[in-house]
């Protein structure tokens, strides 16, 4: 399986990994290599097998609907890289 | 000299009085002070260490203590600690001081362990040699010239070298074994739900599970007693009561059935690791159980589902890293995407994001069949392997690593070679299955061998009785490298 440089330039914008120029040689490289690993996986007959997303099958624990946890609003905002009144500032988005 | 002790020996000289918590802790700390050649830890955290000895010293004199009050041990820098830096081995996270603390830091802390210090890591916990740190590699305390393991490669070199009694670790695919066999330590892998997953910065959330590096078996025992156990904040963790791990290390292995899988001692296996692996199997042999050959036929494709599932896993975690809520942020953003994109460029490192690629490729449109999918239905094919040898045997056991400690850089440049670290341990995580590595021998060159012993679903109790039951006959686990003793 062999990755074109196009489709690494694809595969960062869905990721939202800024890529440079000399990366991309170097991705489309490495990843194809990753991906001849992978195709091993086509030696394996899979008809009819039931896929398995989780080690345990039991379906997830419901809770209650109460309040469990205080306000930590200034403790959560206090590590982030930039904020003010209690909003994230981000690079303005509407012009 | 006390870093020569056990923590069950410590844990005696702490409630006799010989020692007093603060004056282990101090111990402790200068010997991680002192250390210049591992690159063991990312974080310590002396004050606070001081302060939590005073008290487990307080509860000593008054007879308050449980049995772990007063030991020292160090977190891997993925479990959260409330104040202290918790940067997963990225830049990403350099900056990130956690609100609150992990579920395993909580429980122990409670316990009165005391907490030396955060431990160096492959980032994210994406490698097998602790290369992939942002802050460099960690060295083998066997040999500097060679890696630790990884992804808790820290952790393993700290243990081995005695800088802390013991450490706690993560495996998504072999990150606690591996890095334990490699510098001679017992590391136990607990199966999926035992350990609350809950402020362990999430690798592969299907896969992640927490567990102890120790120097002995029993040791591993009474950490995980501690750190195992339903939490309502994780909602994978099993709601059950358990037997203390503790309470049968030394029931006597008669009538044990061992499985050798013949796929886990093929040539690919270097001669001195297969030769020390079956000399332990003999030795378990003479304490009274008995070999039977099993197969698990689907282990050949375990490597290439890992590298499909744990990669989807991660590129979908990892997306929360976005430069706004919290940990590293561009210089200077142009718009919104611009930050996004440079954000994670320059905060994730070279492993971590081939992983995001691979894993967003896997899970993209028109390739989902191909790749989740179809691992998704091996994955049920290496679990079902398992049930089947289970029915045959009690544990199965085989070599934890293919090869000893190899140089630092050796593998960096093709990454594959890398991630064909983990063909005996990745497949343990598919299933969701307990494992333990034991020490049971050294290289010609004088690394440590290590021993990997699988067990049926939430049966880490017995893993650790056979492990216990072979130290009790062996002292591969008592060996210090000269330059630490």
């Amino acid at each position: 399986m062999s990755i074109s440089n196009q489709d690494v330039h694809h595969i960062a914008r869905l990721a939202r990994l800024g890529i440079s120029d000399e990366e991309v040689e170097i991705y489309a490289d490495n990843l194809s290599r990753i991906l001849d690993l992978v195709a091993q996986m086509n030696d394996v007959d899979t008809d009819g097998i039931e896929p398995m997303a989780h080690p345990s099958d039991v379906s997830l624990r419901l809770r209650d609907d109460t309040v469990s946890e205080t306000d930590h609003r200034d403790e959560f905002m206090g590590i982030a890289p930039a904020s003010e009144n209690g909003l994230y500032l981000v690079p303005k988005v509407i012009e | 000299m006390p870093h020569n002790h056990t923590l069950l020996e410590l844990s005696k000289k702490l409630r006799s009085r010989d020692i007093s918590a603060l004056e282990l802790c101090t111990h402790f700390l200068d010997r991680i002070e002192g250390d210049t050649k591992l690159n063991a830890f990312i974080t310590s955290d002396t004050e606070r260490a001081l302060q939590q000895a005073r008290v487990a010293d307080d509860a000593l004199n008054s007879g308050s203590a449980s049995p772990l009050t007063g030991l020292p041990i160090a977190h891997k820098d993925i479990f959260c600690t409330k104040g202290l830096k918790t940067s997963c081995g990225s830049r990403m996270l350099d900056n990130f001081i956690s609100p609150y603390d992990a579920t395993v830091v909580e429980r122990l802390a409670k316990e009165g362990v005391i907490t030396l210090g955060k431990t160096n890591m492959d980032e994210f916990a994406m490698g097998s040699s602790n290369e992939t740190s942002w802050y460099g590699p960690v060295a083998n305390p066997w040999d500097t010239s060679r890696v630790a393991g990884g992804s808790s490669g820290g952790s393993a070199a700290a243990v081995a070298a005695r800088l802390v009694p013991a450490a706690t670790g993560t495996d998504t695919g072999g990150s606690i074994r591996q890095p334990a066999a490699l510098c001679g330590l017992t590391g136990l892998k607990p199966s999926y739900g035992r350990v609350s997953r809950y402020g362990i910065v999430a690798f592969a959330s299907s896969l992640d599970q927490a567990g102890p590096i120790a120097q002995t078996a029993a040791d591993a025992a009474l950490l995980f007693d501690a750190m195992a156990g339903f939490d309502p904040r994780d909602s994978t963790s099993l709601d059950k009561k358990f037997e203390a791990a503790s309470s049968s290390l030394e029931k006597p292995l008669k009538g044990l059935k061992i499985g050798l899988p013949n796929e886990f001692f093929d040539s690919g296996v270097d001669s001195d690791v297969g030769a020390a692996v079956q000399a332990a199997v003999a030795r378990l042999c003479e304490l009274g159980a008995s070999a039977v050959n099993i197969a698990l036929p689907n282990s050949a494709a375990a490597i290439p589902c890992y590298y499909v599932i744990a990669p989807a896993e991660a590129s979908s975690n990892l997306a929360r890293f976005d430069g706004v809520r919290y940990g590293y942020r561009t210089n200077d953003p142009v718009d919104l995407t611009d930050l996004y994109e440079r954000s994670r460029a320059e905060g994730f490192g070279a492993e971590v994001k081939r992983r995001i690629m691979i894993g967003t490729y896997a899970l993209s449109s028109g390739y989902y069949d191909a790749y989740y999918l179809k691992a998704q239905k091996i994955r049920r094919l290496i679990a079902t392997d398992f049930d089947r040898a289970f029915a045959q045997c009690d544990v199965i056991a085989g070599p934890t690593t293919p090869t000893t400690a190899f140089k630092i850089g050796e593998k960096m440049d093709n990454p594959v070679s890398m991630y064909l670290n983990d063909i005996f341990t990745s497949s343990v995580n598919l299933a969701g299955l307990p494992a333990l590595s034991i020490p049971v021998g050294f290289s010609g060159s004088g690394l440590p061998i290590g021993m990997q012993l699988i067990g049926p679903y939430l049966d880490e109790a017995k893993l650790l009785n056979v492990g216990h039951c072979y130290q009790q006959t062996t002292d591969w686990h008592r060996h210090v490298p000269g330059e630490f003793a």
